[in-house]
């Protein structure tokens, strides 16, 4: 999963008034959880704290790891699981569904656009110099329309939680989103560890995922699948990438093949597998490598994880590659701030999901606003990730801040700003009993021509340091199992 | 299926066989070493290393010639590319890699035997301890099997595990009754004498099949008779016999499948007949080492050509 920072500030939780998401402010178990506390309650801690170390030996057991970069070649981590659910009602998610829903509806709506006519722009509601040089932006595309217009067809919305119905969102995943075979294991070692937990709480279920994923993807298929049964294939850098247990997982689940560039090969106009009986062709591909890996005709020459000329075959609609290259421009963090004007321009509505308020930099009034209030703010770089060469306003020195203004003011239009905010916990398990930890919610969203399907959950990643915000899990962050109440 | 896939189960399964054989071999060193004294268990482990082609690879560690020392030279030495530990890791790669062949049984079966072994040999074994790492070894082996047996699809993908383990198990076998013959028989003029019974008890031993032996022929251990045994007795699960036999099974089941054969298949029932047609009076009339030589070359070339017509590489 891509490491970040849930806003970047590691503070105390009693620094920051916050929403908890099982105990309201009188100390009352909310209805989301009350069917979970009255089980806890009944349960041995000893027992619980048995239950725990199990389910790591099933994590080792099944290989549900990740691959560290840089430490022993192959080496490979578990992410640590906190056996508390996360749990939100029927109703809450009905509500942030549409809002999710709204928001996908308008990426794909927005990519179109951004590929052809441009009418964002014409109507003054974008500016086109967000395109320029920015390598998400793939000319390649331009004039191009995806099978089925669909060119995110997997979504992973990242959400942070303010408070009772609101919901922000933190990040747009458009490119490859990762980390659904968490949602789906954690699930399935909740149901080992508890069974009996699932016939006292109704959940809605998660399974139905690869399944909803095989359809979807087949739904996209290209021009020539010639309406048979689409052949559909997950694309893999290989078993050294850290993410090669989701793919293996979500392949074998979909019954799709598994495959690498390697065994990938454009034959008489179609890609193709090497089978052992020969060149098979590929319908639709669910490719796991960066646009940038894709094709080393078009782009990265030296890449292997690619298949040289696929994307002549995808424009001449011998394939579907999913999701559709390109598409990194709709989360690219430049445009984020964008989103509830993106949204309002393709939707006709206003935005439902908030985004964190962002102050651009690059306008004359934001600056003047961030210089002001540099104390309170989280100042990013636009183009930065992992949380360098940004400024937390309220944990840094005056003399960090005055020598951030210098560089804030030689090239505003670098920067962004946005404000702490008071993020949600939920309860881990700890040796001391259960103890409030920050949280984010990245559900997984399918899109088709025939719609858009959301898992009703999705993966919790949760700080397990106390107070801390950095849900990584290089740094402490751990999984949990995302409930959604059944109605 | 892929052509990848195929190779990677192909050689998962190699390994798994060649890990097991290795343990077995040792086993039968350490036996020698228990009942017979040091120089007899010299020979034993020069057997081994001949056996599994590492003879050089350890003259070049200069490490002293010990049981000792050449077993965990064979389990685990780094500088060892072929130890079992190796071979452990290599199969749970493969198994890794073919992830979406196979069932979620055999792979955490793989998985598991590779976590175990990898804690069992994450020290040098030290002799009290070696018998029950050598058996961890094979149970641990076994477990894949038994998941494979009881929940694959009896299809091309299980065909080409099975078509690895057979090859495996055929070279192996061949090895062992080849060096063994060469160790124990200085000389052809010894074949047909009655030799040291505890020697020719390590040769069964080695492939598990003493006991087999013991029940078939009861009393008599020849040399002759052992090399029957191990060369045509079909009933036997390492007789090259045998593995010829299940060789041809899967393969025949491949192209059934596939509609088609391919040279393989040709080249396997070409070497199937010869074995069938073979007794062992004309074996040993043609030279027990050229017949094994010339055996272990076709075998290889089998592989090759499974590799090729299946498009293991591109």
């Amino acid at each position: 999963m891509r490491s970040r920072l849930l806003i970047g500030v590691p503070m105390t939780t009693t620094t920051f008034s916050h929403y908890d998401e099982m105990i309201d402010g009188q100390g009352q178990v909310r209805p989301a959880y009350a069917g979970y506390r009255e089980w806890y309650d009944a349960q041995d801690p000893r027992w619980m704290m048995k239950q725990g170390k199990q389910a790591e030996s099933f994590f080792r057991r099944t290989g549900i790891t990740f691959n560290v970069y840089g430490e022993d070649a192959g080496q490979e981590r578990l992410i640590p699981f906190d056996m508390v659910p996360r749990i939100v009602t029927a109703d809450e998610w009905k509500k942030l569904s549409v809002g999710i829903e709204q928001r996908v509806r308008a990426i794909n709506a927005f990519l179109h656009d951004l590929y052809h006519k441009r009418e964002i722009v014409k109507a003054g509601k974008f500016p086109e110099r967000l395109l320029k040089g920015n390598e998400a932006f793939l000319p390649q595309m331009v004039g191009f329309t995806p099978p089925g217009e669909v060119y995110t067809h997997i979504v992973g919305i990242d959400l942070v939680r303010t408070g009772p119905d609101e919901f922000m969102v933190l990040e747009d995943n458009a490119r490859t989103p990762s980390g659904v075979s968490y949602m789906l294991e954690n699930r399935e070692t909740m149901m080992a560890m508890f069974p009996e937990l699932f016939t006292k709480v109704q959940v809605q279920p998660v399974s139905d995922y690869p399944r909803a994923l095989a359809r979807s993807l087949a739904a996209c298929a290209p021009p020539a699948a010639n309406g048979h049964r689409p052949v559909v294939a997950v694309l893999t850098p290989g078993i050294y990438n850290s993410a090669y247990f989701e793919h293996a997982f979500l392949a074998d689940q979909m019954g799709a093949e598994l495959v690498e560039g390697g065994d990938l090969r454009v034959v008489d106009g179609r890609v193709c597998m090497r089978t052992t009986r020969g060149w098979q062709a590929i319908d639709v591909l669910y490719r796991r490598v960066d646009d940038n890996f894709l094709d080393p005709l078009t782009f990265n020459p030296s890449s292997m994880l690619g298949v040289a000329g696929i994307m002549d075959v995808y424009r001449a609609g011998g394939i579907t590659i999913a999701n559709a290259p390109g598409t990194g421009i709709a989360d690219d963090k430049a445009i984020y701030s964008f989103m509830p004007e993106i949204v309002e321009f393709y939707t006709g509505e206003k935005p439902i999901l908030k985004n964190v308020p962002t102050w651009r930099c690059a306008e004359a009034d934001s600056l003047a606003y961030v210089l002001d209030h540099l104390p309170e703010l989280v100042v990013k770089e636009v183009h930065g990730s992992g949380g360098y060469g940004m400024l937390i306003g309220p944990t840094s020195s005056k003399a960090e801040i005055a020598a951030f203004e210098k560089k804030l003011r030689a090239r505003p239009e670098n920067y962004i700003a946005q404000p702490t905010l008071s993020l949600s916990t939920v309860p881990i398990f700890t040796k001391a009993g259960l103890a409030p930890r920050h949280v984010d919610l990245r559900p997984f969203v399918l899109v088709s021509p025939n719609g858009i399907n959301i898992t009703p959950g999705g993966l919790t990643r949760v700080a397990l340091k106390k107070g801390s915000l950095v849900v990584n899990s290089s740094q402490g962050g751990g999984t949990k199992d995302s409930w959604v109440l059944a109605e | 299926m892929l052509g990848r896939s195929a190779w990677g189960l192909f050689w998962m399964f190699r390994y798994l066989e060649r890990a097991e054989n290795t343990a077995r071999m040792l086993d039968a060193g350490f036996r020698m070493a228990l009942t017979r004294g040091l120089s007899a268990a010299s020979d034993e482990w020069r057997s081994v290393l001949i056996t599994l082609g590492l003879e050089d690879d350890f003259a070049a560690t200069g490490l002293d010639f010990t049981g000792h020392i050449i077993t965990n030279f064979v389990l685990r030495s780094p500088e060892n590319a072929d130890s079992v530990l190796a071979m452990m890791e290599n199969a749970r790669t493969n198994a890794r890699m073919v992830r979406t062949a196979i069932t979620r049984e055999v792979w955490e079966a793989t998985n598991e035997s590779w976590m175990i072994l990898k804690e069992v040999l994450a020290r040098p074994v030290r002799e009290a301890d070696l018998g029950e790492a050598l058996d961890t070894i094979r149970r641990q082996t076994m477990l894949v099997r038994g998941a494979m047996e009881g929940t694959m699809l009896r299809n091309d993908i299980y065909n080409f595990a099975y078509m690895g383990t057979h090859i495996e198990r055929a070279d192996n076998t061949a090895r062992i009754l080849d060096v063994k013959y060469h160790v124990l028989l200085p000389s052809l003029a010894w074949v047909g004498s009655r030799l040291d019974n505890a020697q020719w008890e390590m040769v069964l031993r080695s492939v598990s099949g003493e006991r087999a032996f013991r029940w078939m022929n009861a009393g008599a251990l020849d040399p002759k008779g052992i090399a029957e045994f191990l060369i045509l007795d079909g009933r036997f699960p390492r007789s090259l016999a045998f593995c010829y036999d299940k060789l041809a099974g899967n393969m025949a089941s491949l192209a059934y499948g596939y509609g088609e054969a391919t040279p393989s298949h040709e080249l396997l029932r070409q070497a199937n007949a010869r074995l069938q047609q073979t007794g062992i009076a004309q074996i040993f009339e043609f030279g027990l080492h050229e017949f094994i030589t010339q055996f272990i070359n076709t075998n290889r070339q089998i592989a090759d050509a499974i590799a090729a017509d299946y498009r293991f590489t591109e």
